[in-house]
């Protein structure tokens, strides 16, 4: 469909009657009517992500009683804390961690339901699926009950064995560890949904030619199914990081981002800064470190994505 | 390069049994095609041959060696597929290499063997292309470079024309035939068109219901079929089947295919055919025996008129039909005897050619 509307020196402005005609015909266009029908999703995105995105731009800028513009002091403030330094360490840790047990098992995981029979596949992949589907702030408390020091499941456990009582949550290291568990334990589904997709996408054709040339199962997975998977590994990767970069639920509820700010990440921080403390700015200011280094690591990952597409097709 | 030998084959997919028992040898350098219609059998077997689909009993042979329980890997043959099944992550060297590469193959040797496969297909200037960026023509020749740097025992080729046009096809039909006197290894070629089975084959194995309907060199199966479903599948336009049936006329016989149709049976026959005398048979004869009346020495008792249906020019010739005693029957007569439907015509049939079929048997007699 053609929307250009070409007006030629020396012609004259249409009459009324023509202009009411050629409004008619402006909604009528399909690009008219699909802009139309994008736009409350427009407005929806605009209001509830554009504008507090800017705005939070606009906060950051700004000291604690919002009432002095100190251009980037809140950054700087930032840098110079010994505490935000770990907070950055610990959500690389955190999300880099979490994403490869995640992408490792969700991996395994599509393999073994891939070569399960039709029949029980699908009995398999509900049964897996169900820790992503458990409201996530429900499923935590169920963590966080399962950690407990004295009554919890584990140590019970522990104990049965001869073991000794382990702090899941209270002592830093092993607090880092219960929450990267559960995170993992909460994400390797939506990595074994989208590998399992992946999978069944690759013809068996090639599979088979690689049989015939010579390639025993390792060497098939090598040179076959992980090269055909790149683009859904990364892509899931990059959105994961992305999820994980930012998770807030899990750390909050089982730490709160302790013992001793051992476990906090940005998202977390964030909120004890600005909602805790009544740093708004300063809050706005942690949350905005995130943007430079997902927007980084989407560029290259997607431009991977963009140029496989391209060769593969 | 080997032999392949199938003995007492079967194959069984739970209940529903794909192939049936089929012995085969091929000897080694020789091109047998298996040729049948959909569902007969032919994949299956040739996958069985690959390893790529297990045999339920019988022996799969290769080299003189059993190798049922060879995974495909080892028994050392290339697999052309009807999509190709190229490695779209890979250039054409590095497709064509793969094999080699996995072998740990020097990678001098690895060079000068794709170089020499690649100018043997002329796909030279390809070999740092993907996949995606070829022609289904250039994609089929890097399929089948793949097949031949290896310098496997057993080349396989499951329909590797079917996606290519017609005109491309019968180029590739020759490219085929050309690197099989080059290299000489021993092929099973697998194909619904009996067309390709026809020129390609040293020769053609005729599958049907997961049987082996009839073995034998393109020139047998075509005027000596065994079976009414051979002589039906090979030849294009197929061969003119009507009922009919043999009456004693003195010492020769008539053979009456409709009220107003009969035909004497030529003295050469008559003698194979008189037990048959009196049964309800089935007339087979090709199109291309039944034409406008040539030369001086025909015998005119072979000459019968009918009123034209429809007309197919061909070019060299044209395709007339007409019906017989409500079955449609086709004759291939020059361009310039051809009439127009509805009017009539004068044919001749050669019956020299001719087949009878008993259809109680369904075998020719």
């Amino acid at each position: 469909m053609v929307d250009i509307v070409r007006r030629y020196p020396g012609q004259l402005a249409k009459p009324a009657f023509q202009r009411r005609a050629g409004m008619r015909q402006f909604v009528r266009r399909r690009t008219t009517i699909a802009f139309l029908m994008c736009l409350p999703l427009i407005v929806i995105v605009a209001g509830l992500i554009i504008y507090p995105a800017l705005y939070s731009i606009f906060l950051a800028t700004l000291n604690k009683a919002q009432t002095r513009f100190l251009g980037l002091g809140n950054f700087s403030y930032l840098l110079s804390r010994d505490t935000f330094w770990m907070v950055i360490e610990q959500s690389a840790i955190f999300a880099l961690t979490a994403v490869f047990f995640k992408a490792l098992i969700g991996l395994v995981t599509a393999h073994l339901v891939n070569n399960l029979p039709s029949k029980g596949q699908r009995k398999w992949r509900g049964m897996l699926l169900v820790p992503w589907v458990i409201p996530l702030a429900l499923s935590t408390l169920g963590w966080w009950w399962l950690f407990d020091p004295t009554h919890s499941a584990f140590n019970w456990l522990i104990r049965g064995f001869g073991g000794t009582d382990v702090p899941w949550l209270s002592d830093p290291y092993w607090a880092r560890f219960s929450v990267i568990l559960v995170n993992v334990w909460y994400g390797a589904p939506f990595f074994l949904i989208m590998y399992l997709a992946a999978l069944k996408s690759v013809p068996e054709q090639l599979y088979e030619a690689a049989q015939i040339d010579g390639a025993n199962a390792w060497q098939r997975f090598l040179h076959i199914t992980l090269p055909m998977m790149q683009n859904i590994i990364a892509i899931t990767v990059l959105f994961s990081l992305i999820v994980t970069f930012a998770n807030f639920d899990i750390v909050q509820i089982m730490t709160a981002g302790g013992p001793r700010n051992m476990t906090h990440v940005f998202a977390t921080y964030a909120f004890l800064l600005g909602i805790r403390s009544g740093d708004l700015p300063l809050g706005a200011a942690v949350s905005l470190f995130m943007f430079p280094i997902l927007a980084v690591s989407a560029v290259f990952i997607l431009r991977g994505v963009r140029k496989r597409g391209r060769e593969i097709g | 390069m080997a032999d392949v030998a199938l003995r007492d084959v079967v194959k069984r997919f739970d209940e529903v049994e794909a192939v049936r028992n089929i012995s085969l040898n091929i000897p080694d350098s020789e091109f047998v095609v298996l040729v049948g219609p959909s569902g007969c059998g032919k994949s299956t077997t040739l996958r069985m041959i690959a390893g790529l689909e297990e045999v339920t009993e019988g022996e799969i042979l290769i080299g003189g060696n059993v190798v049922n329980d060879v995974p495909p890997k080892d028994r050392d043959i290339a697999m052309v597929f009807q999509n190709y099944a190229l490695y779209p992550h890979m250039t054409v060297f590095e497709n064509m290499s793969f094999g080699l590469r996995l072998r740990r193959t020097p990678k001098a040797e690895i060079r000068a063997r794709v170089e020499q496969a690649a100018k043997i297909l002329d796909i030279t200037e390809l070999l740092d292309r993907r996949p995606k960026q070829l022609s289904g023509g250039q994609r089929q020749r890097v399929a089948m470079g793949r097949a031949i740097v290896r310098n496997p025992k057993v080349f396989l080729f499951d329909e590797p024309l079917s996606n290519l046009d017609a005109k491309l096809r019968v180029q590739m039909r020759t490219e085929i035939k050309r690197v099989h006197q080059k290299v000489k290894t021993t092929t099973v070629y697998v194909t619904h068109d009996q067309v390709e089975a026809m020129t390609l084959a040293d020769r053609v194995v005729v599958m049907n219901g997961g049987r082996i309907e009839q073995i034998g060199r393109p020139h047998d199966l075509y005027h000596r079929p065994k079976t009414h479903f051979v002589a039906g599948f090979i030849g294009s336009p197929a061969m003119n089947f009507l009922p009919a049936r043999l009456q004693p006329n003195g010492e020769a016989l008539m053979l009456r295919l409709s009220p107003e149709l009969a035909f004497p049976v030529p003295p050469a026959h008559a003698a194979r055919y008189r037990p048959s005398v009196g049964k309800d048979l089935i007339f087979g004869l090709r199109p291309e025996h039944i034409t406008e009346p040539r030369g001086e020495e025909r015998d005119p008792r072979y000459e019968f008129s009918m009123t034209v249906d429809v007309i197919e020019p061909m070019g060299m010739e044209t395709m007339v039909f007409f019906t017989v005693h409500g079955k449609e029957v086709c004759a291939r007569v020059e361009p310039t005897a051809a009439k127009p439907p509805g009017q009539p015509i004068r044919l001749y049939a050669n019956l020299n050619h001719m087949h009878l079929i008993d259809p109680a048997t369904e075998s020719v007699l």
